[in-house]
């Protein structure tokens, strides 16, 4: 447990918010989960792990037998921080528990970016909580290689509550890829992560988050972002990997002008999977920009896509594109774009699309040559291919080959 | 007097339970172009599209023989891969897949990934390899890239649904040249193994390449048979009126 961060007000809202309902998603029962695990280690090399825990890593995107190509690492298992390492001068990496005891200012970013009361979650992550990573740029310095950060859980019927806090100072530039997993592919778990972002003046963040669970995991994250003036927040989440039930809605807050949020979502949901996923973003500065595209493929799970952004400064500009892709009869998608603008001159637009694949164009592609299932095939790899502006090209890369990787459990 | 490699004999087709085609017959000669005219709706697309395999359109009766084998039945798919390819006059969007992917899947690993750039070079559709399939495409563009993929695909027997339609006169010329190209006209006569059946509603594109034989479709059926260039000249005097006239003349007299 994480001892003396948190100020009265925040146990006391905590504990009044302790069996808050979340707005969206399955009500989740925290009771049937154990909350605390003992006798981990407390420092482990990573390229030590077992061979089976490495490859569930890497399925997450985590990488940790050559880390010539990260610029830091902090792996944590279970409740405990088992590594944190850092390849490059101007970055922190360490668990959130040793940051807050370095650190005096750090309370001034704790729950600022997500209300501590949001719902039971966030409220239980603040009860019960089981450390989180802390990664912050120093002004200025601009990472070439991401900073991995890998959340694993292991025990069964464990929930994992951790805090995240990532600070990019002014003119700096990080980027982040996060894998989430589990040791197993069967048993029980409850994620519940609390991430705050705080992108400062000038600032850039790409984050990266590859989510690779087990059919019985259920997950809430909670997220916010505070981006300041002429900041980039630059979100990829995917989940090609089956999940019981995952609910977030992370929400960035652009406050200062010209300041720019952009999500890419890819969400895949097989039968017994139910996924409800937005992304959020309020622009609260003049000139702030946002563009959210979400991917959902349901191959019998339910997805509901959501996505909203709030206009409430002049010449702001948004973009939301939600694209969902029924490949079985039995699966749901219902897309909730909302747009909500509260001055003139405000520029909002969205598109929404839900089906199947067009007969017409497989018969298309096989006119060319290719079978039924190499057209379908292509059909779904281009649906699920979104180019990202921004992202360095080894990340770019990274990214493209996890969701490759699993295309073909769709067909 | 080469081969014929395709026959169409007695071809009757439905869509949707309604009869398109009555008894049409056919022959195309190894290495030979021909021209389809007719008006709007006399069939012509629907001859294109069951002669490609397209299983919206129902052969009730009469075959289609290619290369000596009778593939009335086979899947669209196999009579791609067996050398029949088509240029579609209004092909489909598809979104995320890219033009480059496919010329390769086109190209089947045939050739190296640089052909690809040659080819768009030569279709004028280099900026165009990473854009999505026909999203936003012009009339031209649309049937560049229609041809281009073809000329990855080198087909013996190539389809060519409309290609003036929707082009400027800029762009007819190089389309012109690419259909050209795909059919070996730059070959000597006897050493071409490629054939076309061009549809055409203006002849337009006859200013740009040569066909052997011009037929006329009427009403589902193909009312006349000659040389292109007479054929389009009547059409251009007298329009597909005199045409239909003297198809229903001819249909009651039993000539």
């Amino acid at each position: 447990m994480v001892k003396a961060i948190s100020s009265e007000t925040h146990r006391d809202k905590a504990k009044a918010a302790a069996s808050k309902r979340a707005a969206f998603g399955e009500d989740i029962d925290l009771g049937i989960y154990v909350s605390s695990v003992g006798g981990q280690p407390s420092e482990v090399e990573p390229s030590k792990l077992p061979a089976a825990t490495k490859k569930r890593m890497l399925q997450a995107g985590v990488t940790v037998d050559d880390r010539s190509q990260r610029a830091g690492t902090f792996i944590q298992m279970d409740n405990a921080p088992v590594h944190s390492s850092v390849g490059q001068e101007g970055v922190e990496v360490m668990a959130v528990s040793q940051a807050l005891q370095k650190y005096d200012w750090l309370s001034d970013y704790w729950w600022k970016a997500v209300a501590v009361d949001t719902d039971k979650y966030t409220a239980n992550v603040e009860l019960q909580q089981h450390n989180g990573y802390f990664i912050r740029t120093l002004p200025g310095y601009k990472t070439i290689y991401p900073i991995q950060a890998c959340l694993y859980l292991a025990k069964a019927r464990l929930a994992q509550n951790v805090h995240n806090v990532i600070i990019a100072e002014e003119g700096s530039e990080l980027h982040i890829i996060t894998g989430c997993t589990t040791a197993s592919d069967e048993e029980a778990g409850l994620h519940l992560g609390v991430s705050e972002f705080y992108i400062k003046r000038g600032a850039k963040v790409t984050f990266t988050m590859i989510h690779n669970w087990n059919p019985e995991v259920a997950v809430r994250p909670r997220t916010g972002v505070i981006i300041e003036q002429n900041g980039l927040f630059l979100s990829n989440y995917v989940l090609m990997k089956p999940v019981r039930s995952l609910q977030m809605y992370p929400t960035a807050r652009c406050v200062g002008e010209n300041a720019v949020a952009r999500f890419n979502s890819i969400l895949t949901a097989g039968p017994g999977t139910s996924l409800d996923v937005g992304s959020r973003v309020i622009l609260d500065a003049r000139g702030a920009k946002t563009e959210i595209i979400s991917r959902a493929i349901t191959t019998g799970g339910s997805i509901v896509a959501r996505g909203y952004i709030e206009g409430n400064a002049p010449d702001v500009k948004g973009h939301l594109e939600c694209r969902g892709l029924i490949l079985a009869g039995e699966g749901t998608i219902h897309a909730i774009p909302e747009l909500k603008g509260t001055l003139e001159g405000i520029d909002l637009s969205h598109e929404a699309a839900v089906g199947k694949i067009a007969e017409e164009e497989v018969e298309y592609l096989m006119a060319r040559g290719l079978t039924r299932s190499e057209a379908t095939a292509t059909i779904v790899r281009g649906f699920l291919r979104v180019d990202i502006e921004g992202l360095p090209p080894l990340l770019d890369a990274e990214l493209k080959h996890a969701i490759e990787a699993s295309e073909k459990d769709l067909m | 007097m080469r081969d014929a490699a395709l026959t169409v004999e007695q071809l009757t087709v439905e869509v949707e339970g309604r009869e398109i085609l009555h008894s049409v017959n056919l022959e195309t000669r190894v290495g030979e172009t021909q021209v389809l005219f007719g008006p709007n709706g006399s069939g012509k697309t629907t001859l294109l599209m069951t002669i490609m395999g397209f299983p919206k359109y129902k052969v009730t009766r009469g075959k289609i023989v290619f290369r000596g084998r009778d593939i009335t039945a086979l899947p669209l798919d196999e009579r791609a891969r067996l050398g029949i390819g088509m240029s579609f006059q209004r092909p489909p969007v598809v979104r995320g897949v890219r033009m480059r992917d496919m010329v390769a899947a086109c190209l089947r690993g045939r050739e190296p990934e640089e052909s690809i750039n040659q080819l768009a070079e030569k279709a004028n559709l280099t900026d165009f390899l990473g854009r999505e399939m026909n999203y936003g495409f012009s009339g031209g563009e649309i049937k560049r890239s229609e041809l281009m993929q073809l000329l990855a695909q080198k087909p013996t027997l190539t389809l060519i649904d409309e290609p003036e339609s929707g082009v400027d006169l800029v762009n007819i010329a190089l389309i012109g040249e690419l259909i050209n190209s795909l059919l070996e006209k730059d070959c000597p006569i006897p050493e071409r193994r490629c054939m076309g059946l061009i549809i055409t509603h203006t002849g337009h594109i006859l200013d740009y390449i040569n066909a052997r034989t011009g037929y006329v479709m009427c009403d589902g059926v193909i009312g006349c048979e000659g040389d292109p260039r007479e054929i389009l000249a009547t059409i251009r005097e007298k329009g597909y009126q005199e045409c239909i006239s003297c198809f229903l003349r001819r249909r009651t007299t039993g000539g």
